[in-house]
């Protein structure tokens, strides 16, 4: 029986595994040297914030794994031997495998700042950082955070959840406004304000001060010289694939692991998925490195379909992804640049409490609907990618546009908001024709 | 702001402090002239017999007066039996001369309450303002400033508190198995015979085993805690403190005399009958839904659905549940509780129940027939539409408490498999349990025969009485919201949640749907499911969720930070939306097999 060793128990490494165990009969084993059982990192801040224990980050229980025979181990991984086809572990156990998949996921950048790997300095992407955040956690007077960012924005959540007082050095003008419009960006930065967070707007680290005993205690801005006092510093200027142990190894790597679309890389049997993978066959309007839970999920379900002989290439889809600014959830559907191309034309509206806002893309000459963009407001990727996948036109859409709605009951609907600013822009007469509810939905999504 | 809430803890544990010293306040004494009881051979009988004992007279605390005053009641009703083996007087029935034991302990209430005096019976007022009236002022102080803060979900520090943190699952065991065996043991004493108790034990072993073993859930063991903070001992305080207080309440009355006592003028006032302990509960519950539902309305100022249910169930307890039964009480009409259904309502086709609304007139009547109306329509037609939510999350009284005043332990609801197969088999057993009695109930009344295959329908019913609607629901159910969250009568226990969940299973529009490949498996809607539902491991598979306890609170829907959770009504492809996995993105037929 073939034995296939994933090197990840994090969303790619598990999918992996709970794939190849649906499609076969093979011997699993899932080695990582973080936790005993797979969590959801993206669930890390709830445990700091008192929202929920590790256990309850668990998706499955922990006799799930013994059940579908997948065997856990804790180890750490030191060497690969690809001729010989085994691992070797830093406790110097030999492990011996058929296929091999590298499921490494990522770690946080630094950028050689002065300072940077002092005690009380760390980025949020494993257990580990967590554990560490919380053991600097006590009596903090102060923290910064570096980088803005999804891990950024939640970091601040975190400290400011347990009122711990919390400055933002963003190096962009405007929060995160790399991937979101102006707009929206500039709605997000005020709602960290809003929070009491100090945010500072286009600013560069300098360096982190030592206290002497090897711990920082301030920052050092670089623009201003400013030094502000802290007792924990953050670093959430993105993440980058976790490969630095592979360099020379013979496995090809780039910023990544590179793999082709069936996600194989240079080696025999050796695929790798998620966060570490540098895709070498880009799906067209795609990036080579998409280091997100749901990109994580779809390799890992594809790399099992190839590991079990069942060819097939790597498609994600339609774009998507959701994330929380606090308390302004956000949800993206297709394709929302930040900067607007010359190819689309955009529909805004923002609510005026400043929290909650609808953007719709469509192409300028054809007019179908390219991609939606909410704050605050939630829509049914179902819909929103059917409308978008079957190149709708935009007054379709907008005319239909209650069936996208997915907020909760009794809460209001700006369909026909968005609908006046169209109308306003285009010279149009557009009328709501359907409103929120599942009836339309189901029949629309089985047409 | 923080000093203002700050107050308000301050005045609500004072207020509770007060609450609990005021059962060691005031004095009883028995005198003749206090014994107010009409049968002149039991009161002659209670005289002799406190003159003996050396009670009349004597003015004591009502600790130590209770226990002495039932001893003198059981020495009377000993003496009258003694009497009547010598001869009843001419012209007695035999049970208006002897002193029945079902009388003594509704005796020892009355006299208990007679003979009371004390700060509390001069000042009732007072006391309700320094018990209540603090309560509800400091539970204000603390809440109202809460809707000053900024809208969103506010579940920061829960897991760091102590009151709301739970139990690791040893401790929660240690909690539930003395109870479980102190309830049957209670319900030995309390029934005089072994063989209700055991019945009992025995079905819990044949649970348990089935549990354990048919569905081979013994090497399941669910999560442990690996929190370092452990259990919350501020949240074990309050467990015992509920339990203890529905222990009072259910089996030793006669101990809170002075808190009936206080709201004695309101009740007065209301039906224009003094207090009974049924009237300071329903009073006390009404104004906790009332205070907790205002705090549940702060906490999720952003969202609708929950303002507009939370007003519901506090429209519904302290309206319909409390106001309404005691107005009609006052118009000499039956006490009614509207939304009171079959089987929650256990006693509703006892025979009491059935003669006294049939003597009532037309709206006696129509009270009889809009109970059945509920039960036969009302439930199936309004569940198909809504699910079982349209009740036991907007309109009952349980649900009601549990929303409000339970909120802050949701979270503490066990979702492991395990505890899902325990609930399935005890559930359906308390239904199959309810709807036997009841049917051995009505063949009593209808053919006069009271015994069917050895069961006898009042020892069934006293029993059922006592076990699930005392013991489970109130014990258990309400004093274990710190221990197991604050739905244990409502997911294990309550038959009418069960029937409703039968109909929400097989026969309902009502789902919870899924936004197509959003979930992250952060699991905050399993944590802050109150019903213990894993609705993580259906939203990461994208399936809808089609579950026969949701109660449809939408918490899960409110908590989840990517909006992939909604409540929704629906009749089209309910079967295929359950079973479809909407997460998966490759299909069979993309996939080119290698040979």
């Amino acid at each position: 029986m073939e034995h296939i060793v994933i090197i990840g128990n994090g969303i790619s490494g598990i999918s992996t595994a709970r794939w190849v165990r649906k499609l076969s009969d093979y011997q699993i084993t899932v080695i990582s040297s973080e936790t005993d059982h797979f969590f959801s990192r993206t669930a890390l801040m709830y445990i700091y914030m008192g929202h929920m224990r590790y256990e309850d980050t668990k998706p499955y229980e922990d006799w799930f794994w013994k059940k579908n025979r997948i065997d856990l181990m804790r180890e750490h991984v030191s060497e690969i031997d690809y001729a010989g086809k085994s691992l070797k572990c830093t406790s110097g156990k030999l492990i011996k495998y058929d296929k091999l998949v590298l499921a490494l996921g990522s770690k946080s950048n630094m950028f050689g700042w002065p300072g940077q790997d002092l005690k009380g300095v760390g980025g949020l992407y494993s257990y580990q950082d967590l554990e560490q955040m919380e053991a600097y956690s006590k009596d903090l007077k102060r923290a910064v955070i570096v980088g803005g960012g999804l891990i950024g924005i939640e970091m601040a959540e975190m400290f400011h959840a347990r009122n711990i007082p919390v400055t933002m050095l963003v190096r962009e003008a405007s929060y995160w406004n790399n991937i979101l419009p102006p707009e929206e960006s500039k709605m997000v930065s005020d709602h960290i304000v809003k929070n009491h967070i100090d945010l500072r707007l286009g600013v560069n680290l300098q360096e982190i001060k030592n206290d002497g005993s090897g711990t920082a205690n301030a920052v050092v801005i670089k623009e201003t010289g400013e030094e502000i006092p802290c007792g924990y510093v953050g670093l959430t200027a993105g993440v980058s694939p976790n490969v630095g142990w592979l360099k020379e190894t013979g496995l090809e790597l780039g910023r990544g692991i590179k793999v082709n679309k069936y996600l194989q890389t240079n080696q025999k049997d050796v695929y790798a998925v998620g966060d570490c993978v540098e895709q070498t066959e880009v799906v067209p309007g795609r990036r080579p490195i998409e280091a997100i839970w749901y990109t994580g999920r779809m390799m890992g379900e594809t790399a099992a379909y190839n590991i079990c002989n069942k060819k097939i290439a790597y498609d994600p889809g339609l774009w998507f992804n959701s994330a929380k600014f606090i308390d302004i959830e956000y949800q993206v559907y297709g394709e929302v640049p930040a900067k607007l191309p010359e190819h689309l034309k955009t529909i805004f509206w923002k609510h005026t409490d400043n929290e909650k806002s609808i953007r719709i893309n469509y192409h300028k000459d054809d007019l179908t609907v390219k991609g939606f963009n909410l704050f605050g407001i939630r829509y049914r990727h179902e819909v929103c990618e059917k409308w978008i996948l079957e190149n709708t036109h935009i007054e379709k859409v907008l005319q239909n546009l209650g069936m996208a709605n997915f907020d909760p009951e009794f809460y209001k609907e700006y369909d026909a908001e968005i609908i006046k600013i169209y109308n306003q822009a285009e010279g149009k007469n557009i009328k709501l024709k359907t409103k929120r509810g599942l009836a339309k939905v189901l029949s629309f999504l089985n047409s | 702001m923080k000093s203002i809430q700050y107050i308000g803890i301050g005045l609500f544990i004072a207020a509770l402090l007060i609450f609990t010293a005021m059962l060691g306040i005031g004095h009883q004494q028995l005198t003749e002239s206090s014994i107010n009881i009409d049968n002149n051979y039991h009161k002659e009988a209670i005289v002799k017999a406190a003159q003996s004992s050396g009670l009349l007279g004597k003015e004591l605390s009502s600790i130590a007066f209770i226990p002495k005053l039932k001893k003198t009641i059981q020495a009377a009703a000993a003496d009258l039996d003694d009497q009547a083996q010598a001869g009843i007087p001419q012209g007695v029935q035999e049970w208006d001369f002897k002193l029945g034991s079902w009388k003594v302990s509704e005796y020892v209430d009355t006299l208990v309450s007679s003979t009371a005096g004390g700060p509390v019976q001069n000042n009732p007022w007072l006391f309700f303002l320094l018990t209540f009236g603090l309560a509800i002022i400091g539970g204000l102080l603390f809440i109202l400033p809460k809707f000053t803060e900024h809208e969103g979900i506010k579940n920061n520090g829960i897991y760091h508190n102590s009151l709301t943190r739970g139990l690791k699952i040893n401790a929660k065991l240690m909690f539930l198995i003395p109870t479980f065996l102190g309830v049957l043991v209670w319900g030995f004493l309390y029934q005089g015979n072994l063989f209700w108790p055991i019945v009992t034990l025995a079905i819990a072993g044949i649970i348990s085993y089935l549990v354990f073993y048919r569905h081979n859930s013994k090497d399941n063991n669910p999560q442990r805690h690996s929190s370092p903070l452990d259990t919350g001992w501020l949240g074990v305080i309050a467990g015992i403190y509920l339990v203890t207080f529905y222990v009072l309440l259910y089996w030793a009355p006669a101990y809170i005399n002075n808190w009936i006592t206080m709201v004695n003028p309101i009740s007065e006032s209301l039906s224009g009958n003094a207090a009974s302990r049924w009237f300071l509960y329903g009073l006390m519950y009404s104004i906790i839904v009332v205070v907790m539902g205002i705090r549940m309305m702060s906490k999720y100022q952003h969202n609708k659905y929950q303002k507009i249910r939370t007003m519901s169930v506090m429209f519904f307890q302290t309206a319909i549940a409390f106001l309404i039964p005691e107005i009609l009480v006052r118009l000499n009409q039956p006490y009614f509780d509207f939304k009171n259904i079959w089987p929650l309502d256990y006693d509703f086709f006892f025979k009491y129940n059935i003669d006294n609304l049939m003597s009532s007139g037309g709206l006696g009547i129509f009270m009889f027939v809009w109970g059945i109306m509920l039960i036969i329509i009302g439930v199936p037609v309004i569940t198909y539409f809504f699910g079982k939510r349209w009740y036991c999350s907007w309109v009952c009284g349980c649900g009601g408490l549990a929303e409000t005043m339970g909120d802050p332990f949701r979270q503490l609801s066990d979702k492991s498999m395990r505890a899902w197969k325990y609930e399935r088999y005890i559930i359906h057993g308390v239904l199959a349990s309810a709807i036997i009695m009841t049917a051995l109930v009505l063949f009593h009344y209808f053919t006069g025969k009271s015994t069917v295959l050895g069961l006898n329908s009042d020892n069934v019913k006293s029993w059922y009485g006592f076990f699930i609607g005392a013991g489970f629901s109130g014990v258990v159910g309400t004093g274990f919201y710190p221990l197991m969250g604050n739905r244990v009568w409502c997911r294990f226990g309550c038959p009418l949640a069960g029937y409703l969940g039968l109909v929400q299973k097989f026969k309902s529009r009502f789902r919870i749907t899924t936004n197509g490949g959003q979930c992250i498996s952060c699991g905050n809607c399993s944590t802050y499911c109150e019903m213990g539902i894993d609705v993580r491991s259906y939203a990461q598979k994208g399936q809808d969720i089609v579950r026969s306890s949701c109660v449809g609170c939408g918490v899960c829907s409110a908590v989840c930070p990517r909006g992939v959770l909604r409540l929704e009504n629906g009749s089209g492809d309910i079967a295929e939306r359950t079973d479809a996995l909407r997460t998966i993105h490759i299909t069979e037929d993309q996939v080119t097999m290698l040979n």
